[in-house]
């Protein structure tokens, strides 16, 4: 074949055929690779017909091809390069490019091999404006990029919530020695200290003292030794705690205070140990110095003596701790190795402008956190020989927070944090598993006319299969664990092997069927009094809901028994309350095709204009199980609006809005959604936002806290989540808030 | 009632113990009659001698001469022996009677408290513990105020920038308060003092003088203080870090940072072939700029958010170590940009000692 024998090629490197814009961060051990490619893949459209027969279908259905722009980061080690470079030189056909960025402290080791082997010019460029780039750019566009690390907690990681405004901050670089930097805006940061006691100095002090070569392998004493033997503590000087000044007996007073003396051996792991306090408890001090000098409470932590060792996260965790009394948390990232490459990166592309797109880690091409960690995963090929990936999809749309969110920093998407819940990671780990088989199914099906279709979704299957299995081991590798990572990990996978929207048919059937029933239904509202329908038209709502592919419970009992209808399941639904008074715009994240958007929302829309409220309806941009996306949703307005002159007219005046969310996963994240959506939220003064699903109200934003009046409402459609709210299948979630104060 | 002699003050610290003794020079023959033959012995005994044992030493350059102190005049005596001897003192307090003449026995530092109970059953003893940060900021402005036998005990490295050519300046602490008062022994501490009873612990760290004597010892084999200074007076220590210029070359001026700017302290000790041909001196030496350096550092830090302009080095790491004293003056200039000034005194790390002293005379005038 080629050189790659040692490189799965499958894995790694991908799309190199269109891969341009390449960046290199040479670092002590680690070699860290980015390009810029274009992904080719395919899209379902949906497309009206000109003119349609009583028998047509609604709507025509297409795959198409689409270009994702798509960035490509790869981590191996250092003894790689030549192998990597000929892998890519091979790999590299349609490209232009004729430079590589390039930074760290390597780059000029390896600059003729790089030139010589892809004939591309070696651009250096300055490691900490890269450092900082790129660390702007993975706050900005990956969520849960930041982490306080916890030793002995359930879940050792604690991944926050991405502040709207990522500034000002203070970055410690912990390398050879240590860089400490203050960021305050895109282009302006400051070297505001530093220390020459840094990685460097554990390894060589430690290497003198101990005779061990490698840093890792001096971790590993480190993490075994006993520091008392070697340090002097207070309680050596004291014979117990200093009690006038609350130090306490076991606090170290003196690093190494014991070791002056020659009657007696030490063991290399204790002098380990003693050294990696000495210098993590330094390095902590001037950190807590630095961020008081300076007013800042953000701090993280990067550099290879960080990068990827919980031994080393722990001390430095504990010695922030102990310096600012908690008042500062020492901050991890999860992709701190590629900071310097992305930056590089970043600083070839400029004249793309990446930072006017928003960007999204794609979890099934990125390896997750501590993929390559020997502590985490001793079952994994040794660790020279394992590659780490991050890729990022750029979106279509830029991503902002809603307006309406109360406190946008304080703002969580997900209501359980499985990482944290292991009974409940349990479950839905199983949940997806057991799932699995019908996607396979129902993605083979979504695509009749192709024949390899199978062969692709067994692929489909193991690879999520993986995932799931890593998540497992690892809850903590994409940030948070939760119902919603669980699912948008599902669609990636699926978008990766070209299954687009596997319920493309199915939706169209059931917009078709239920289309067939509208003007029925809003009959039979019409009817009713006043106060009859408000009921009826809630219940209709959450009638509508409970159809719903995506959820195992209802997809067994609507394969399983064709009469299970509509009426049926209103009849099933329990416990609601009216609506209140009239809004002036309402939002509405709306959710499945079929009846829950046809005979379900839209006639609790038609109410809502009929009672002089304009409407923003909000849609996914791209497919999620059988959720409308907004392509489908402007075909089923125009046809609604066809039948029913209340809609058309409200159509027509601009009352009724369409937008999309720019999210394409079956949950919701608020901090997250178009930029136009959010524009138009504040031109239309929306003040009242309706969430509709499980995946929107109760997977996400079961908790969420809006400036304006809210109504989440859903139907419990699996038992054990039932269970937890302490509720049955099929009962009704209806929250109506108003701001501050919870009701419903 | 007068205090009865012998009048001693002690430091018991993590690595050594400092005793200031006062030695009064008049003793009128009627009292020489009536003084006991142990305490007539033991004066006797610290005066004539410069050593004591194998490890003890009188700092005789350091004796402040005709100090007159409750009413008597005399000589104040600064001796030294490590915190290992201290139980062979206390069994010679022991040996020689010394619970018998009825004196308090001031102490304080950790050792006040760690060999509290040793002194009671080993010597029937009791100490008066006295709190180690009240007993140094007291000794010290106390020393400064009677000055070192008509010199001024402070002083300041003129030109620091140039710590080849910077010269010892005395000068006055007239003025002392605020101060910052970084106290090296062991491990560090730092104090913001603003007056002589109002002062605040701002920060230590453990990379202290046994930090270095520690490390040295176990790098190179030296067993003493002595020796690990004399070794590193010999040393060069950029063949052990690895400095800004050799990473970039030269200055990064990006940053302002010189070439010369140590960039990781034993960076270069990453090598193997490195390692195997490094001297004991450069290590040495490495590891006092290493530790000097980080001191500095935080102290500077520390000044800058307590903002204080004066910072007082004292402690017994810094006991002939030019190299540290010039580190440490030529740090606070630099890095402050002439905002900060270094000061040092000449009885280095016996402040906590003086003021133990100094609270047994106290004792005395109260009832």
């Amino acid at each position: 074949m080629d050189k790659s024998i040692t490189l799965p090629p499958n894995e790694i490197f991908r799309n190199l055929e269109n891969a341009k814009r390449f960046a290199i961060d040479i670092g002590g051990s680690l070699t860290k690779l980015a390009y810029y490619s274009t992904v080719q893949h395919k899209v379902a459209k949906v497309r009206s017909f000109d003119h349609t027969a009583k028998d047509d279908p609604l709507y025509e259905i297409s795959m198409q091809e689409e270009i994702l722009a798509r960035l490509h980061f790869i981590k191996f080690e250092n003894a790689y390069i030549e192998t990597c470079l000929d892998f890519i030189k091979d790999h590299l056909v349609n490209t232009d490019t004729k430079v590589i960025k390039a930074t760290g402290g390597g780059a000029h080791k390896f600059k003729d091999l790089i030139e010589k082997k892809l004939k591309l010019r070696v651009d250096k460029e300055d490691e900490m404006t890269c450092l900082i780039k790129g660390c702007n750019f993975v706050l900005r566009n990956i969520p849960h990029e930041a982490f306080v690390y916890v030793k002995h907690a359930d879940s050792e990681f604690r991944f926050q919530n991405t502040h709207p405004d990522i500034f000002p901050y203070l970055l410690i670089n912990i390398g050879s020695g240590v860089s400490i930097i203050k960021v305050e805006s895109e282009d302006t940061f400051e070297r505001v200290g530093g220390s020459s006691i840094g990685g460097g100095t554990f390894w060589g002090l430690g290497a003198l003292l101990t005779k061990t070569k490698r840093f890792d392998e001096l971790l590993q004493l480190a993490s075994k030794g006993q520091h008392t033997s070697v340090d002097m503590l207070v309680k050596d000087i004291y014979g117990g705690s200093y009690v006038s000044l609350g130090l306490t007996g076991d606090l170290i007073a003196s690093s190494f205070g014991k070791s002056a003396t020659a009657d007696k051996e030490f063991s290399k792991e204790d002098m380990a140990k003693s050294l990696l306090h000495m210098i993590s408890n330094d390095i902590g001090q001037l950190a807590c110095l630095y961020a008081r000098l300076h007013n800042l409470t953000r701090v993280y932590f990067g550099g290879f003596f960080i990068r990827g060792h919980p031994v080393t996260m722990h001390t430095i965790t504990y010695s922030i701790n102990f310096f600012t009394k908690g008042e500062v948390q020492a901050l991890f990232l999860r992709h701190e190795g590629y900071l310097g490459t992305i930056g590089a990166f970043l600083k070839g592309a400029e004249e793309d402008n990446p930072n006017q797109y928003s960007w999204g880690e794609n979890y099934a091409g990125s390896s997750g956190l501590m993929s390559t960690s020997p502590d985490l995963n001793p079952m994994q090929r040794a660790r020279s020989g394992t590659f780490d990936m991050l890729e990022m999809d750029r979106l279509e749309r830029q991503l902002v927070n809603l307006p309406l969110l109360q406190d946008p920093s304080s703002y969580i998407p997900d209501t359980v944090d499985l990482s944290e819940d292991a009974l409940a990671r349990e479950y839905w780990l199983y949940c997806f598993e057991e799932a699995l088989d019908g996607v396979v199914k129902r993605a083979v099906a979504s695509q009749p006319d192709l024949p390899e279709a199978a062969e692709r979704a067994e692929k489909f299957r193991h690879k999520y299969l993986h995932k799931l299995q890593t998540l497992r081991h690892q809850p903590f590798a994409y940030g948070s664990l939760t119902v919603r990572s669980l699912l948008d990990t599902r669609e990636h996978c699926l978008n990766e092997f070209n299954f687009p929207d596997p319920y493309s048919k199915i939706k169209q059937r059931e917009n078709d069927m239920a289309l067939k029933y509208f003007q029925k239904a809003v009959k039979s509202l019409e009817e009713l009094s006043w106060e009859q329908r408000q009921f009826a038209l809630v219940r209709g709502l959450l009638a509508g809901n409970v159809f719903d592919w995506g959820a195992k419970a209802v997809s067994d009992v609507l394969e399983s028994d064709p009469e299970f209808g509509f009426e049926q399941a209103k009849r099933q639904l329990e416990g609601m309350k009216a609506l209140g008074p009239p809004h002036k715009c309402a939002l509405f994240f709306v959710d499945n095709s079929g009846i829950d958007i046809i005979l379900g929302v839209f006639p609790f829309v038609r109410e809502l204009l009929c009672r002089g409220t304009e409407v923003v309806l909000a849609s996914n941009s791209s497919p999620a199980l059988n959720d409308v996306t907004n392509n489908e949703l402007q075909i089923l307005t125009e046809r609604i609006a066809a039948m029913d002159p209340v809609i058309q007219s409200a159509v027509k005046e601009d009352r009724l809005t369409l937008v999309q969310s720019g999210s394409s996963s079956p949950c919701l994240d608020l901090s997250r959604l178009d930029k136009v959506l959010a524009g138009v939220v504040r031109e239309r003064h929306t003040d009242l936002v309706i969430i509709e699903g499980m995946g929107r109200a109760i997977h996400t934003n079961y908790y969420a806290l809006l400036s304006c009046e809210s109504l989440k409402m859903a139907v419990i459609k699996n038992s054990w989540l039932a269970d937890r709210l302490g509720g049955k299948l099929f009962s009704v979630v209806f929250k109506y808030e108003v701001k501050d104060v919870k009701t419903g | 009632m007068k205090k009865s002699f012998p009048w001693f003050g002690m430091d018991i610290g993590g690595t050594l113990v400092k005793l200031v003794y006062f030695e009064p020079k008049d003793i009128t023959a009627e009292e020489e009659q009536e003084e006991v033959e142990n305490l007539k012995s033991i004066r006797r005994y610290l005066t004539s001698n410069t050593a004591y044992g194998k490890t003890g030493i009188r700092d005789v350059h350091l004796e402040l001469k005709n100090l007159t102190m409750c009413g008597r005049t005399g000589n104040l005596h600064f001796i030294r022996f490590p915190t290992q001897a201290m139980h062979r003192f206390i069994q010679m307090g022991s040996d020689k009677n010394f619970s018998s003449l009825h004196t308090t026995l001031c102490a304080t530092g950790g050792g006040a408290y760690k060999f509290e109970n040793d002194f009671r059953t080993m010597a029937d003893l009791e100490l008066l513990k006295l709190d180690e940060l009240d007993c140094l900021i007291h000794g010290l402005l106390y020393v400064d105020s009677v000055r070192f036998n008509g010199h001024p005990e402070c002083f300041y490295l003129e030109n620091p920038s140039d710590t080849q050519n910077s010269v010892k300046t005395p000068c006055s602490l007239a003025d002392p308060f605020p101060m910052l008062l970084v106290n090296i022994g062991s491990g560090v501490s730092i104090l913001a003092v603003y007056s002589k009873d109002d002062y605040k612990r701002v920060t230590g760290t453990s990379l202290g003088g046994g930090t270095f004597l520690g490390l040295c010892c176990l790098l190179t084999g030296c067993e003493t203080f002595e020796e690990a200074l004399d070794m590193a007076s010999r040393g060069d220590s950029s063949n052990v870090d690895k400095l800004v210029r050799d990473i970039y070359g030269g200055d990064y001026e990006r940053f302002s940072l010189q070439g010369s700017a140590v960039a990781s302290s034993f960076g270069h000790m990453m090598s193997k072939q490195k390692r195997d041909s490094i001297s004991k001196e450069d290590l040495a030496r490495a590891m006092l700029v290493t530790i000097t350096n980080n001191i500095g550092s935080i102290a500077r830090m520390c000044a800058v958010n307590e903002k204080i302009e004066r910072v007082v080095f004292v402690g017994n790491f810094l006991r002939i170590n030019t190299v540290s004293t010039k580190l440490l003056a030529y740090a606070m200039d630099f890095w402050s940009k002439g905002q900060l000034k270094a000061l040092f005194l000449e009885h280095e790390g016996y402040f906590g000692a003086v003021g133990a002293f100094l609270e047994l005379l106290k004792s005395s005038e109260e009832p």
